[in-house]
């Protein structure tokens, strides 16, 4: 049933790919290697924080990004983070790599460490690098979608040149936050792209079950917003209509929505066992993995060898393997830092 | 020292703010070319332009949230809320953002914020619009609550609420916009976070804050009369609290009186009271007594609305029996 809705793309055909492969010869490789090697490192490090997760070293809510590494990537891919944002909910380990945070403060701070991001008051669901542009993170549905609004706001207030991408799941199409930010960036003319991931589930519900229409990109249209569908899954794709997206809330200070269609192999977070979906529906998407299809593009395209791509995946395990251990390794926070950043 | 109208002492405060720092804005329902629901951004539009003074939508959660982002980014931004009834729209926003975006970023991310507009009881209002919103925004960490109760303490403390790096609620009051009070022509900041001693007295302590300072001042005259001196604070800030200026005074008087027109159970004022009781225990001389709303949704009519508040004769009374006269 997936397979359906991606195939009903209407803005992934072969003019995106035309923008996405513009430039050409090697700056061309070099970025979809680049792709490849975020999309793999997101990867790893979720795994790592899976495993850590069983061991107990890292607790309380966890929502893991694997599968959807293609809107993460593709998307910040397309901004310029000196000027533009990025604001994400509660799944926004893929968002906080995407961005270029540092490894080491992601897993400290899942760790919950004094060096982590947030000195191990965030946690998983609240990783921010604000000198990186990336926002937050954070953990009730929908909130932060008029907050990426006000970010808006404050460009245009400002004359600068920016875009705030502002991402979201199919759980929080519903929520009233969401349609007042819409129309809030529709009649102040914002330089924003809202961008839903549907993973199709939110939590356990399957959005289907839940939802006046299906396909999500219809609602930009209620607020004069262009709205579009596309696959998630494919990397270039989620880039080459991101970056028109961005350059259209540059250029006219106009709002996009992006509904990307995408998939999450894990459950919604480490403690779900996701009973409520078909095997034969995960390995649908599994076999439309972003990283393997851009991987196998590339070889075809002979672009890159094997070994090279070898040696990009064990670049990316010993990252995860040393962001571990340098959470690990790093001290709790002290008991009275709790009083620390309540007040400025 | 000219007189001037609560109101009047508030636009003048965003007035000079909005002239001083170009990061400061307003934002609201009605703000710009109505001119305030409530008159208190009248002109401002045609001073500042709609790029600064920005009307609204009616969506408390997206406005609020709208004006929480552009904090985090630089500007400063002071969002009116057209009653703090309405901010229940928007209460999310305030306590899972504004509150906590410092602590939840260690420290990376400020939230320089106002949001402000009338709280507590008018009248003629019924259930939905006659309500009390101190104690649900003081029961949070990681932002402060005024309340002043003079246009005076109005200006200087909206002043400081907008240089500050925090969010702040700047609790106000429909039925104080009309209050005068001498404002001096030049500048003057009040600090949030520090109480004052409005009258001195010896024989009991009566504290409160936004207009039932107004009550209170008027019960310790009933009081004086009959031979009472009452000491009166306004506490002006709840969060921070200024506690020193309440626990120095009680331990002086013996008694005290908390006056919160709130609903009792869980209130600033019981939380008042407790710290007093804890802090000053071998001070007092009788148990601290509290002046509060019945327990009960606001009513229409006038004679039920005015029963269900404090008064002043409900204060001298409570004042009464902590001197067990």
């Amino acid at each position: 049933m997936g397979k359906s809705k991606t195939d009903a793309n209407h803005s992934a055909g072969a003019e995106d790919k035309k923008k996405a492969t513009k430039t050409s010869g090697s700056s061309e490789k070099s970025f979809r290697i680049e792709l490849l090697r975020r999309m793999l490192l997101i990867r790893r490090l979720e795994e790592k924080s899976a495993q850590m997760y069983g061991l107990r070293k890292i607790g309380g809510f966890c929502h893991l990004y694997i599968g959807q590494e293609a809107v993460a990537v593709g998307a910040v891919a397309a901004l310029d983070l000196k000027k533009d944002y990025v604001l994400t909910a509660y799944r926004d380990h893929g968002h906080a790599l995407a961005c270029g945070m540092d490894p080491k403060a992601m897993m400290a701070e899942l760790y919950g460490r004094a060096t982590g991001c947030s000195r191990g008051k965030g946690g998983s669901m609240h990783l921010f690098d604000v000198d990186k542009h990336m926002l937050g993170g954070n953990g009730i549905v929908g909130a932060h979608i008029p907050v990426a609004t006000g970010v808006a706001l404050k460009i245009k207030y400002k004359k600068e040149n920016g875009a705030v991408l502002c991402f979201f799941g199919d759980g929080a199409i519903h929520q009233g936050s969401f349609h007042e930010s819409l129309n809030l960036a529709k009649i102040w003319n914002l330089p924003i792209v809202y961008i839903c991931e549907n993973n199709q589930y939110g939590m356990g519900t399957d959005f289907r079950r839940v939802s006046s229409v299906t396909d999500f990109s219809k609602m930009g249209a209620s607020y004069e917003i262009p709205g579009s569908q596309m696959d998630g899954m494919d990397v270039l794709k989620v880039h080459a209509a991101v970056k028109e997206a961005v350059d259209r809330a540059r250029k006219d200070h106009q709002p996009s929505f992006i509904e990307a269609v995408t998939y999450r192999y894990k459950g919604h977070s480490m403690s779900d066992p996701a009973t409520y979906r078909s095997k034969e529906e995960l390995q649908e998407y599994k076999d439309q993995d972003p990283i393997l299809i851009l991987k196998a593009e590339i070889l075809k395209s002979e672009q890159l060898s094997n070994e090279e791509f070898d040696k990009i995946d064990a670049e990316c395990k010993r990252i995860s393997n040393e962001a571990a251990q340098f959470a690990e390794d790093s001290p709790q926070p002290a008991i009275e830092t709790m009083y620390e950043d309540v007040l400025v | 020292m000219p007189v001037i109208a609560f109101r009047q002492a508030l636009r003048d405060a965003m007035d000079e703010e909005l002239a001083r720092d170009q990061n400061v804005i307003l934002m609201g329902e009605e703000v710009a070319q109505y001119n305030g629901a409530y008159k208190v951004s009248q002109g401002l539009l045609d001073k500042y332009g709609p790029d600064r003074i920005i009307d609204t939508p009616i969506t408390e959660e997206g406005f609020t949230g709208a004006g929480i982002g552009a904090a985090l980014v630089g500007l400063r931004p002071i969002v009116e809320w057209m009653t703090l009834n309405f901010s229940a729209q928007a209460f999310d926003q305030v306590l899972n953002n504004a509150a906590k975006m410092l602590s939840m970023s260690g420290g990376q991310l400020k939230v320089p914020i106002v949001f402000r507009g009338p709280n507590g009881p008018a009248e003629y209002l019924s259930g939905q619009h006659s309500q009390s919103f101190q104690a649900f925004y003081t029961h949070i960490p990681g932002i402060k609550v005024v309340a002043p109760s003079t246009p005076y303490d109005a200006k200087g403390m909206l002043k400081s609420a907008v240089r500050d790096d925090n969010p702040v609620v700047f609790l106000e009051t429909e039925m104080m916009y009309g209050l005068k009070g001498e404002v001096p022509e030049e500048e003057y900041l009040v600090p949030l976070g520090k109480a004052e001693i409005k009258r001195a007295g010896e024989a009991v302590t009566l504290i409160s804050f936004s207009r039932p300072m107004q009550m209170i001042l008027e019960a310790a005259d009933v009081l004086e009369k009959e031979g009472y001196s009452a000491e009166v604070i306004d506490l002006r800030s709840l969060r921070p609290l200024d506690e020193e200026a309440v626990y120095s005074s009680v331990v002086k008087t013996n008694r005290c009186v908390i006056v919160d027109n709130d609903w009792p159970t869980a209130s600033f004022g019981s939380y008042l009271g407790w710290l007093i009781s804890k802090n000053c225990f071998d001070s007092l001389d009788a148990p601290v007594e509290m002046v509060a709303m019945e327990d009960v949704p606001m009513p229409y009519n006038h004679a039920l609305e005015l029963a269900v508040q404090p008064s002043v004769e409900k204060i001298v009374a409570a004042a009464k029996r902590v001197m067990y006269v």
